[in-house]
């Protein structure tokens, strides 16, 4: 594989190949209860404790829409730049397994609720749109475990009947690289927008990679092949390496790609080929025909666009403007709401330049370490604004502040407090200094000597032996002045 | 149109209900009249007719977001053929 | 006192309600009849001895001012019921003890009814001759070895034998209204959403409703009063409010509009429907309404439409039958696919399987535009005409059955001949219209014959209005000879 001018380029025995992908993304949405029941969605509950009568198709059962998940769907759409279908339906997904209890799946096949839509991303060569194919909401299935029993299937219906929104993209993404960018700035948009919180630990967020390759140059998309249910980011680059090369492999050897449904082993590290659920796919689509079509009208969509918080996008240009960021930076502080909203809160009371170092650079290596977010760190943002406001304030020195830090970080303590307790605050009264500094003076008088006639370095030893006198607590940049005046 | 035996054969698969050899034919015969009945409806022109979308003029009814169910995992298992304290049981699928 | 399980639930009602009858002496006169059910084969579940407890119960501090206060009411075994046995007439749920109510059910008792036993049906409501349930056939009181019709078939048995007072039934495609008429009672077909359908074994969603089974016209509207009423727990559910059908049932139809559509007279309809019917039209006008001839043109497609359409979503919908979380699974299986196929195989009838056969092929890819598709643009039509039709009448009067109740096996090998049982019944739900069957009179060899007023949607009361106006001037009085008895 190689590089040139970034673009993904896969180096086959023949020639070179490109690699088309497609993802289609399940999201959680953050709704409280089921899309077609009333049942919790809560995370980790001991099994088949979150299901109703609904959920476990009982005869007689009927469906009833979660208005919340509706209405997430929208807001996603929204931040997608997407069209918002005023009329759109439910169908029945029909098939057979142990975790789809009613057989079918309530998903939405001809007239999705959301049309088409956008991405932007920032790549490190520039930015490219990717562009959306459709979101439609639809159910998501129980769980089939096979690992507790040697000749039988455990079932939990927990998960059966949650809200997915379907994120379909255009086969616009070109690298695993561009894949990462997606999937990251689609979860940002989300978690946003309240609308999936994009846990994909916790399943909320994973994500179906359509893979093909062609020739470089070429116009027309191969054959594609489908890898289901990838559930990280690093594993869905990691498939998209090997199903490429796989692809390319098999067409050079004058072979065909069948188009199939293969999975990511995260183990070994390759794809496999499924054998499938269903002996040919023939979901039988329908209009379930115990729901109604879904009439969303334009006075409900003004409401929700209004209602919409500033994303992404938008906050990097404001941020860029409003607090001089360069493009880099500003992608950085606006990846997470929580990031941008403790930046913005921290600047407020502070100097910005500062404000964005020692966040980007203090703060997130804090932030790696102790490997929580931002929200779980003890350093709110009132303290590092503090913290910030005393070195501009020149209460303390730069260097000292990174004591202060390493102090704030493990207990959380108030930075005037550590201050004050250490008595770390910077000596910057000029007759002070200027009493150690004479003295310093007096007392390397060859020194002096030597440095007016020449030996600059000097300098610096003087400055490391005031230092050393005030304990570290001299002011530096008065200790350069007063110095350079008197040793005129 | 008529229904043959591989198209019977197929049709049951998806449907997961397993045919008889010995009543193959006749099924293939039953369902063959039956769609040589329904096919009548070739006969109209529906080029410009919208399909029946919903028989009510209803919008459909959203519900709010709570969680009024669930906890009810007893019921749920109760009815079950095959089943342990807290799961569904059932074959293990040959993949 | 005569014969209480003669009388009508209205009159029932007014005895009890007068303090001059108990309800354990009305559920005692149903008990009895019950016990000689055995050749009629009505009763999948006999509730008695719990009907009887809930009867003293009842008696010992009576609530009056319900609608249906201490009467023990029988419905048709698709009605999911509280801790009773609830089997849809099939092998595949003959155990399933259901822990819940359907909401119709759960109405009737809200009104101060109680169960009395889950009636027989034809399999998963799909029949016309009650000739395909699990339990065995049913016989139609009116003589022996004749169906009752179906698939509410039990259900028309047992009250045209007075096995209970009143009943409810379902009909997607005529399963109330033929019954009726083949029983010489009156059967209800609600618009659809009046009722309610949580709860109720689901056969084809967009056109199953639940219906009242009755003696009379008059005990149809109070029965009708104490089913309907919005439910949030169908998302097809109508959401309005409830009318008095009972109190405002009037018989003055004068200057009402009734439309005959030529369309429903047939190639080869015996001339008794033909006599039937032109009685209906006589008594129609001498009660003061005028009748109009009108038009459904795309009345000949009903019939396969039908049969696209209810198999497709009945497929669908008895796809959750699959030996996992309720109900029949076979022994004998090694992996889940096996366990599905033996299951359903074992489990499912011969007509059941057919239209799950026929459903599946029908939405399956590559065939779906040329028949559900197709078949739904037709359903349009076939809507519309009724439309059209509705702007110049209030009501259409058509016989209920092309013929009368024939013999147990006549048409059992063909399912066409079936099929055309319900040629006048269903384009009634395809549209989703009101309709009821009231006995109209009887053929030559003395079978009641029944005739169906058909409304527009919601206009129940309309309907029911004319029906009691000629229902008074038939006067059909039935006296069967109780040969199941013997």
């Amino acid at each position: 594989m190689s590089k040139e001018s970034g673009k993904y380029i896969i180096e086959g025995e023949k020639g070179k190949w490109e690699v088309i992908i497609g993802l289609e993304v399940h999201a959680q949405v953050t709704s409280k209860s089921k899309l077609f029941s009333g049942a919790s969605t809560k995370f980790g509950a001991e099994p088949n404790t979150q299901v109703s009568l609904v959920d476990s198709a009982f005869p007689g059962m009927l469906p009833v829409i979660n208005e919340f998940c509706v209405q997430q769907a929208i807001k996603t759409g929204l931040g997608l730049n997407a069209k918002i279908n005023s009329y759109s339906v439910f169908d029945r997904k029909n098939y057979f397994y142990a975790d789809l209890p009613q057989g079918y799946q309530i998903s939405q096949y001809k007239n999705p609720i959301v049309g088409e839509g956008e991405i932007t991303l920032d790549l490190p060569n520039g930015s490219k749109k990717i562009r959306i194919e459709r979101l439609h909401l639809e159910q998501d299935a129980g769980k089939s475990i096979h690992d507790l029993d040697p000749s039988n299937t455990f079932v939990d219906l927990n998960r059966s009947g949650v809200a997915l929104m379907e994120i379909v993209s255009k086969p616009d993404m070109r690298s695993p690289n561009e894949v990462n960018a997606y999937v990251k700035k689609l979860r940002s948009i989300m978690r946003y927008l309240g609308t999936c919180d994009g846990n994909m630990q916790e399943g909320s967020l994973r994500a179906d990679v359509n893979v093909s390759v062609r020739k470089e140059g070429d116009k027309l998309l191969g054959t594609r092949c489908e890898i289901k249910n990838v559930n990280s980011i690093k594993f869905m680059q990691a498939a998209i390496v090997y199903e490429a090369k796989r692809q390319v492999n098999l067409l050079e050897s004058g072979k065909k790609i069948s188009q199939e449904t293969r999975l990511f082993d995260t183990k070994k590290n390759e794809t496999r080929s499924m054998r499938s659920k269903e002996d040919a796919h023939d979901y039988r689509y329908f209009p379930d025909p115990d729901l109604l079509p879904l009439n969303i009208d334009k006075n409900l969509i003004e409401k929700i666009k209004k209602s919409l918080p500033e994303l992404p996008d938008q906050k990097k240009e404001r941020f860029i403007k409003e607090y001089s960021l360069t493009s880099y930076e500003a992608n950085i502080l606006v990846s997470e709401k929580e990031i941008s909203d403790y930046f913005e809160e921290v600047v407020k009371n502070s100097d910005k330049k500062l404000a964005k170092n020692w966040i980007m650079g203090e703060l997130f290596a804090s932030l790696n370490e102790k490997n929580i977010s931002i929200s779980e760190s003890p350093i709110t943002s009132n303290k590092m604004a503090q913290l910030i406001t005393s070195i501009s304030s020149g209460v303390i020195s730069g260097r000292t502040a990174k004591e202060v830090f390493e102090i704030m970080k493990e207990t959380g303590e108030e930075p005037k407090k550590i201050i004050e307790n250490k008595g770390l605050q910077q000596k910057s009264d000029p007759k002070e200094l200027e009493k150690i500094i004479d003295k310093i003076i007096s007392n390397n008088k060859d020194k002096v000597i030597q440095y007016k006639s020449g030996k600059d370095k000097l300098f610096g030893f003087f400055v490391g032996q005031v230092m050393k006198s005030s304990g570290g607590k001299a002011n530096p940049q008065l200790v350069n002045d007063i110095l350079k005046q008197k040793l005129k | 149109m008529s229904i043959d035996k591989d198209t019977v054969k197929h049709i049951s698969k998806l449907a997961r209900i397993s045919v008889d050899d010995t009543k193959i034919d006749n099924l293939s015969k039953d369902l063959s009249s039956i769609f040589k009945f329904i096919e009548k409806l070739n006969e109209l022109n529906t080029d410009n007719v919208e399909p029946l979308s919903s028989i009510l003029n209803e919008p459909l009814r959203l519900r709010k977001d709570e969680i009024n169910d669930g906890k009810i995992r007893e019921k749920i298992l109760e009815n079950s053929p095959q089943k342990n304290e807290e799961f569904f049981v059932v074959p293990k699928v040959i993949e | 006192m005569s014969d209480i399980s003669k009388k009508s639930l209205t009159e029932i009602v007014r005895l009890i309600k007068k303090k001059e009858i108990k309800s354990e002496e009305v559920t005692q006169s149903f008990i009895k009849n019950i016990n000689n059910d055995k050749k009629l084969n009505s009763f999948i579940t006999n509730c008695s001895e719990e009907a009887l407890n809930k009867a003293k119960t009842f008696d010992k501090s009576p609530k009056l001012d319900t609608l249906l206060p201490g009467i023990p009411i029988a419905v048709k075994d698709l009605f999911c019921t509280k801790d009773i046995k609830t089997t849809a007439g099939s092998k595949m749920l003959e155990n399933f003890i259901p822990n819940y109510e359907s909401t119709i059910t759960n109405n009737l008792w809200k009104e101060g009814a109680f169960l009395l036993g889950k009636l027989n049906c034809d399999e998963y409501a799909m029949g016309s001759s009650n000739e395909t349930s699990y339990f065995g056939n049913v016989m139609n009181p009116i003589a022996e070895n004749t169906v009752p019709g179906g698939s509410s078939g039990g259900s028309a048995s047992a009250l045209a034998a007075d096995l209970t007072p009143v009943t409810i039934g379902t009909d997607t495609g005529g399963s109330i209204r033929q019954p009726a008429s083949f029983t010489g009672t009156v059967g209800l077909k609600p618009t659809y959403g009046l009722c309610s359908r949580w709860g109720i074994v689901a056969f084809a969603s967009s056109l199953d409703q639940a219906g009242p089974m009755t003696k009379t016209v008059e005990d149809s509207a109070l029965m009708l009063e104490a089913m309907a009423g919005f439910d949030k727990k169908d998302s097809t559910s109508i959401n309005k409010k409830t009318e008095s059908y009972s109190k405002n049932l009037n018989e003055n139809i004068k200057g009402l509009k009734i439309g005959v559509p030529k369309e429903y007279r047939v190639d080869g309809m015996p001339n008794e429907i033909d006599k039937l019917w032109e009685n209906g039209k006589k008594l129609l006008i001498d009660s003061g309404a005028e009748i109009i001839d009108i038009s459904l043109p795309h009345t000949k497609y009903a019939l396969p439409t039908y049969y696209i359409v209810a198999p497709a979503e009945a497929s669908s919908n008895l796809a959750r039958y699959d030996g996992v979380k309720y109900g029949f699974r076979s022994e004998k299986s090694n992996n889940l696919i096996e366990m599905y196929e033996n299951t359903r195989s074992e489990a499912f009838g011969d007509e059941v399987k057919r239209r799950i056969l026929i459903g599946t092929y029908v939405l399956s890819s590559g065939y779906y535009d040329a028949y559900y598709l197709k078949a739904q643009k037709v359903r349009q039509l076939i809507k519309k005409d009724f439309d059209q039709s509705f702007k110049k009448v209030d009501a259409i009067l058509t016989p209920s059955t092309p013929s009368s109740a024939f013999k147990i096996g006549e048409k059992k090998n063909d399912p066409i001949s079936m099929y055309l049982n319900d040629i006048f019944t269903v384009p009634v739900n395809l549209a989703g219209i009101p309709a009821i069957s009231i006995p109209g009179g009887t053929d030559n060899n003395n079978y009641p014959l029944g005739l169906q007023l058909i409304g527009k949607p919601l206009d129940e009361q309309k309907l029911l209005n004319i029906a009691y106006a000629i229902e008074k001037k038939i006067s059909f009085k039935q006296s069967l000879n109780k040969w199941w008895e013997k």
